[in-house]
């Protein structure tokens, strides 16, 4: 049988696999004949350091703040833009002005949306 | 094994063994400290690990920021009674054979604080502690020191035979009992029977 080439490529497939398998092999009996496995709750715990979470943190929170900051955050960018406008403003287009006009326009609509729902309104 | 024997073929140049030497010979080698401090201790203990001092001359450089990659616990300066459960923690999680060295007065009995409200006297309450250096904090030689006598301590360990060391006995739980917090100090089972309870509780 002749396999030209290729036989000793399997050859060396062979050593190599070997050369793997072997150390997780001794590896795996010297754990098997010497070290007793002892698992235990804390050796097995996820949480490794400091303290644990307190009691959870799957609380409920009262959700006014968030929608306080959402709206801060709208007006905060609103300004970004309203300071290099207005700096800029007599050079604009009338098309340049129609688009601010617009986006002032979304923001406000917004803020009067809150409003109506009442979300100003801290309770 | 005679030791005259192997004695003898070693100075003809042929060097016998037995498996136990070769693991525990391995294994003092490559020990691997966990990556954590409690005090000023860990300063000397970091200076330790660098350049200066180098203990990476003695195979111990890895520290590892996991227990479970690490086999030896360097308790570096005063344990609160707050930290005690959580060194404790990390001690149980970290993977057998695992050595502990007491390092500096706070870790062994307290030190300078030992009269502190909330400072526990001696790791050794909660943990089999391995090797004592002394020093307030210890040098990194001092440290270095330690290491080494750590390393004579493994390479007397046995595999087999009642002298083997503890988490090689299948009966015996792998797990310390992790201190509670109490109304007034830590509660829960210590190692150390002969100490006298605090002075403070």
């Amino acid at each position: 049988m002749n396999f030209g080439p290729f036989l000793f490529l399997a050859v060396f497939g062979m050593a190599a696999l070997v050369f793997a398998l072997a150390p997780l092999a001794i590896a795996w009996l010297w754990a098997r004949v010497f070290s007793p496995r002892k698992p235990g709750a804390v050796k097995n715990a996820i949480y490794e350091c400091g303290l644990d979470v307190q009691p959870t943190g799957w609380v409920q929170f009262k959700s006014e703040y968030y929608l306080y900051g959402i709206i801060f955050l709208i007006f905060d960018v609103e300004t970004i833009f309203l300071l290099p406008f207005a700096v800029a403003f007599k050079g604009l287009s009338f098309a340049a002005c129609l688009a601010m006009l617009l986006f002032i326009l979304l923001l406000a609509e917004g803020l009067a949306w809150a409003w109506a729902r009442g979300v100003l309104a801290w309770k | 094994m005679n030791q005259e024997l192997q004695n003898e073929l070693s100075r003809q140049g042929v060097v016998l063994t037995t498996i136990e030497d070769l693991y525990n010979w391995g294994r003092k080698n490559s020990l691997w400290p966990l990556q954590f401090g409690l005090a000023c201790c860990a300063i000397e203990m970091i200076a330790a690990s660098m350049a200066r001092f180098d203990m990476a001359r003695f195979g111990a450089e890895v520290f590892r920021p996991s227990p479970r990659q690490a086999d030896l616990m360097i308790v570096s300066g005063t344990v609160t009674k707050k930290m005690a459960p959580q060194v404790v923690r990390l001690f149980n999680q970290m993977p057998e054979p695992k050595y502990v060295i007491a390092m500096g007065a706070c870790a062994i009995c307290g030190g300078p604080f030992r009269d502190g409200y909330n400072v526990l006297q001696g790791i050794d309450l909660y943990l089999p502690v391995d090797v004592y250096i002394p020093g307030c904090p210890p040098r990194p030689e001092a440290l270095l020191e330690g290491l080494i006598h750590l390393q004579q301590k493994i390479a007397r360990q046995r595999l087999t035979g009642p002298e083997r060391p503890r988490h090689l006995e299948e009966n015996v739980p792998g797990e310390f009992p992790v201190p509670q917090f109490g109304p007034h100090d830590l509660v829960g089972p210590r190692l150390c029977k002969t100490r006298t309870p605090d002075a403070n509780s």
